[in-house]
C-alpha cells in the first residue's frame, strides 16, 4: 500500500540545489526562440487632422512611414472616418519588429462628430474577432497577432482641457484597447500652462471614471522610481519632428523657431524620450500582455457568452450568463425551434396564397384582354369584309354600266354598220 | 476776393465744374474740426472674436489693448489663467489715449465648435449680430430720434483659425461662409508659435487658397475697394493675411526691454516683435489704418443690406414714437 500524501492543495517544497544544474539558461532560451520568431507591435493613433500624429510616429520609429513623398493620410481631406492600417518590418540588433500602424484620417473633422468611434471600435472588435476565431480553428499553426496593443489619443493643446469628443472617445475605448493620452504639439504651451493642463485633464480623467493604461507597480526600487516619475508626467506632452537640426554642434531632431530650437529629445523640452522609452524600451511587452490578457479577454467573453449561453463556469461572471441545466436548455431550444418552424410554415403559406391569387388574377386579367382584342379583331374584319363588298357591288355596277355602254355603243356600231350597207346597197357610195 | 498773401495753397475741387482757387479760403481746416467734434464725443469700436476653445482668444483681446480688457471688472489678478468663456459676453471699456476717447466693446464668444455635434453653431453668433443691427434699426427708424445712436454693431470679427498646419476644418468653412456676408471677418491664425515660418508660410497659402475657393470675401474686400490706391494697398495687406498672431499678457525682460512674450523653455517668443508673429501687423491694421474703414463698411454696407432686407419683408417697420402715444385712428 503506497500512502499517498493527503494534501488538498499539493504544496511546492522549496529546495536548494547542490550544484548547477543549468536551467538559469532558460531565460536565453526563451530569448532566442523568440528572436527567431520576431515580434508584432499594433499601434493605433486617434486624433483630430493636424495633431502631429504622423510626425509623431516617424519621431518615434526613427523612420519615415509617412514620407513626403506618399501623402500621409493627414494630407487628403476625408469627410467620414477611416481606419488605415500600413505595416512595416523594422530591424536592431538582429531582433525583428513587425509594427502595424492604424491611423484614422477624419477623425473629429467634420461639423457632425457623432459616432465618429464607431469605425474605430469595429476595426478593435474585428481584430480581436480574428484572432478569437484563428485561436478555435483546429490547424493554429500560424496565429498573426493583429490585436491593437496600444491606441495613442492625441489632445490638442488648448490650456482649458478635454473637449467633449475626447471624453466620449476615451470612455468607449478604455476597456478595449490600453489607451494612452498625449498633449499633442506640446510647443504650444509654456511649463506652466503645461502643468496645469496636465493636471485639468487628469482631473477630469479620474472625473469621468476612464481608465488610462495604467503601469504596472514593481517591486525593483529603481524600476519603482522611474514608473512613479512616468505617472506624474502622465498625460505626456510631446512634440514630433522629422527634421534634424544642428544646435550646438550637435545635430538634434527639433523644430527651428526664430527666438530658439525646440529640441524633441530633450527632456526639459517635452516628454517626448519618456514616452519613447516606455512605449519601446520598456512597457512594450507589457502593454502586449495586457491586451492579451485583459482586453482580449474581456472581448472574449462578452463574444461567447453572448454566442452560446450555456451554464459555463461561474467564475466567468461577465455579462449575462444564465445558470440553466443544459438539459432544460436544450428542451427550451427544441420548443423554440418548432414555435419558429410553425411561424415559418403558416407565413409560407400565407405567401403561397397569395402568390396563387395573384397569379390567378394575373391570368384572368389577360384572357380578358386576349377576348377583347379578338373581338376587336374579329370586329376590324368585318368592317373590312363589308368594306369589301361595298366595293365589290359598286365595281359590278360600273362593270354592269359599263357593259351596257358598250352593248349600247356595239348596238350603235352595228346600227351605223347597217345603215352604212343599206346606203351602199342604195346605191350611195363614198 | 482777390488775392490774400500768405497760404498760397491753390485748392482744386475735384467734381463738378472745378475750378481752381484763387487763394486760401481754409476749406481744409474741417479736418481740424472734425479732429476737435471726435475728440469730444470719441467714438465707439466693436470687434468680436470667434473661434475653437482653447485658440486664444481672450488672450489676444488683452494683448490688442495692452489693457485687461477682457477680466477687469471681475478683478482677476495679472498672473491667473483667463478661464473658459462659456457666454456671448460683451465687455465695454473706454480707453483714452491723446486725448481721444474710445469706447472699446469686445464680444467674447463661448468656444464654439466644442460639441460632438456642431451643427448651426453659428446660429448663436449670427443671432447676436443680426439682433445689434435690429437695434440700430429701430432707432434709426424711431420719429424723434437720439441725436447719437449708440452704435452697437460689431464692426470687426476676428475668426480664430487652428494653426493645424494643414487646411481650414470643414467648421471654419462653413462658418465664414455664412457669416461673410453680415460682418467683416478677419482670419487669424491663432498660437501661431506652434508653427516654424516655413509651415506658417505654406499653412497661410493653403488657407487664402481655400478662403477663395470657397468664395469667402474678407475684409478688406475686393469689391470695396474704391480706388487704386486703395486697391494696391489692401492687396498688400491681403497677401499677408491671415495674420499668424501670437498673444500673451505677461512681460518678460529681453535684451534690457520689457516685452510682452511667451517664456519657453527654448526660448521667449516676442509678441510684438515682426520676425516672430504678425501680431503688430494686425494691430497697426485693425487699430492705427483700418479703424475708420471698418465702421464705415459695417454702417454702408452690411448694415444697408441688412436694413433692406428687413424693410423689405412684411411692409417694413412702422416708426415707434418715444412717447409711446398710440395713435387710435385707423
Amino acid at each position: 500500500m503506497i500512502e499517498r500524501p493527503e494534501t488538498a492543495v499539493p504544496s511546492i517544497a522549496q529546495r536548494n540545489l547542490e550544484g548547477y544544474v543549468g536551467f538559469a539558461n532558460l531565460p536565453n532560451q526563451v530569448y532566442r526562440k523568440s528572436v527567431k520568431r520576431g515580434f508584432e507591435f499594433t499601434l493605433m493613433v486617434v486624433g483630430e487632422s493636424g495633431l502631429g500624429k504622423s510626425t509623431l510616429i516617424n519621431s518615434l520609429f526613427l523612420t519615415d512611414l509617412y514620407s513626403k513623398d506618399y501623402p500621409g493620410p493627414s494630407q487628403r481631406i476625408k469627410k467620414t472616418v477611416q481606419v488605415e492600417q500600413s505595416k512595416v518590418l523594422i530591424k536592431e540588433g538582429g531582433v525583428q519588429l513587425t509594427l502595424t500602424i492604424v491611423d484614422t484620417p477624419g477623425f473629429g473633422d467634420a461639423v457632425d462628430n457623432s459616432n465618429c468611434w464607431q469605425p474605430v471600435i469595429n476595426y478593435i472588435d474585428s481584430k480581436c474577432e480574428d484572432f478569437l476565431n484563428a485561436e478555435s480553428r483546429v490547424n493554429r499553426r500560424s496565429m498573426p497577432d493583429n490585436r491593437v496593443h496600444c491606441c495613442l489619443y492625441f489632445i490638442a493643446p488648448s490650456g482649458h482641457g478635454l473637449k467633449p469628443l475626447d471624453i466620449e472617445f476615451m470612455k468607449r475605448l478604455h476597456d478595449k484597447v490600453n489607451v494612452i493620452p498625449l498633449i499633442a504639439k506640446a510647443d504650444t504651451l509654456t511649463p506652466e500652462e503645461c502643468q496645469l493642463f496636465k493636471k485639468q485633464i487628469m482631473k477630469e480623467i479620474q472625473e469621468h471614471k476612464i481608465k488610462i493604461y495604467e503601469f504596472p507597480d514593481t517591486e525593483d526600487d529603481g524600476d519603482h522610481k522611474l514608473i512613479r516619475k512616468i505617472k506624474e508626467k502622465m498625460p505626456l506632452a510631446v512634440v514630433g519632428s522629422n527634421v534634424v537640426i544642428e544646435v550646438n554642434g550637435k545635430k538634434v531632431r527639433g523644430r527651428q523657431y526664430p527666438w530658439g530650437v525646440a529640441e524633441v529629445e530633450n527632456g526639459e523640452h517635452c516628454d517626448f524620450t519618456v514616452l519613447r522609452n516606455m512605449l519601446i524600451r520598456t512597457h512594450m511587452q507589457d502593454l502586449k500582455d495586457v491586451t492579451n490578457n485583459v482586453h482580449y479577454e474581456n472581448y472574449r467573453s462578452k463574444k461567447l457568452a453572448a454566442v452560446t449561453c450555456n451554464g459555463v463556469d461561474t467564475s466567468k461572471t461577465k455579462g449575462q450568463l444564465t445558470n440553466r441545466s443544459p438539459l432544460a436548455q436544450m428542451e427550451e431550444e427544441r420548443r423554440e425551434h418548432v414555435m419558429k418552424m410553425k411561424k415559418m410554415e403558416a407565413e409560407m403559406e400565407q405567401v403561397f396564397e397569395m402568390k396563387v391569387k395573384e397569379k390567378k388574377q394575373k391570368l384572368k386579367d389577360s384572357e380578358a384582354e386576349l377576348e377583347r382584342r379578338h373581338e376587336q379583331m374579329k370586329r376590324n374584319l368585318e368592317a373590312q369584309y363589308k368594306e369589301l363588298e361595298e366595293k365589290r357591288r359598286v365595281f359590278e355596277d360600273e362593270k354592269a354600266n359599263w357593259e351596257a355602254q358598250q352593248r349600247i355603243l356595239e348596238q350603235q356600231k352595228l346600227d351605223a354598220s347597217k345603215t352604212m350597207e343599206k346606203n351602199k346597197k342604195k346605191g350611195k357610195i363614198f | 476776393m482777390g488775392l490774400v498773401h500768405g497760404h498760397a495753397h491753390s485748392g482744386s475741387l475735384s467734381s463738378g465744374g472745378g475750378s481752381t482757387l484763387l487763394g486760401y479760403i481754409g476749406i481744409d481746416t474741417i479736418i481740424e474740426q472734425m479732429r476737435k467734434k471726435t475728440m469730444k464725443t470719441g467714438f465707439d469700436f466693436n470687434i468680436m472674436v470667434v473661434g475653437h476653445s482653447g485658440l486664444g482668444k481672450s488672450t489676444l483681446v488683452n494683448t490688442l489693448f495692452k489693457s485687461q480688457v477682457s477680466r477687469r471688472s471681475a478683478g482677476w489678478a495679472r498672473d491667473e489663467k483667463i478661464p473658459k468663456t462659456i457666454e456671448i459676453k460683451a465687455v465695454s471699456h473706454v480707453l483714452e489715449e491723446g486725448g481721444v476717447k474710445m469706447k472699446l466693446t469686445v464680444v467674447d464668444t463661448p468656444g464654439f465648435g466644442d460639441q460632438i455635434n456642431n451643427d448651426n453653431c453659428w446660429e448663436p453668433i449670427s443671432k447676436y449680430i443680426n439682433e445689434q443691427y435690429e437695434k440700430f434699426l429701430k432707432e434709426e427708424v424711431n420719429i424723434t430720434r437720439k441725436k447719437r445712436i449708440p452704435d452697437t454693431r460689431v464692426h470687426c470679427c476676428l475668426y480664430f483659425i487652428s494653426p493645424t498646419g494643414h487646411s481650414l476644418r470643414q467648421l471654419d468653412v462653413e462658418f465664414m461662409k455664412r457669416l461673410s456676408h453680415s460682418v467683416n471677418i478677419i482670419p487669424v491664425i491663432a498660437k501661431s508659435d506652434t508653427m516654424t515660418i516655413e509651415e506658417r508660410q505654406e499653412f497661410k497659402q493653403r488657407v487664402r487658397k481655400e478662403l477663395e475657393m470657397g468664395g469667402i470675401e474678407f475684409y478688406p474686400q475686393k469689391e470695396f475697394d474704391e480706388d487704386m490706391e486703395d486697391k494696391s494697398d489692401n492687396d498688400k495687406i491681403r497677401e499677408a493675411m491671415p495674420f499668424a498672431v501670437v498673444g500673451s499678457d505677461k512681460e518678460y525682460q529681453v535684451n534690457g526691454k520689457r516685452v510682452l512674450g511667451r517664456k519657453t523653455a527654448w526660448g521667449i517668443v516676442e509678441v510684438e516683435n515682426p520676425n516672430h508673429c504678425e501680431f503688430a501687423l494686425l494691430r497697426d491694421f485693425l487699430i492705427r489704418s483700418h479703424l475708420q474703414d471698418l465702421k464705415e463698411v459695417t454702417h454702408n454696407i452690411h448694415y444697408e443690406t441688412y436694413r433692406a432686407k428687413r424693410l423689405n419683408e412684411n411692409g417694413g417697420l412702422h416708426p415707434i414714437s418715444t412717447n409711446d402715444t398710440q395713435e387710435s385712428n385707423l
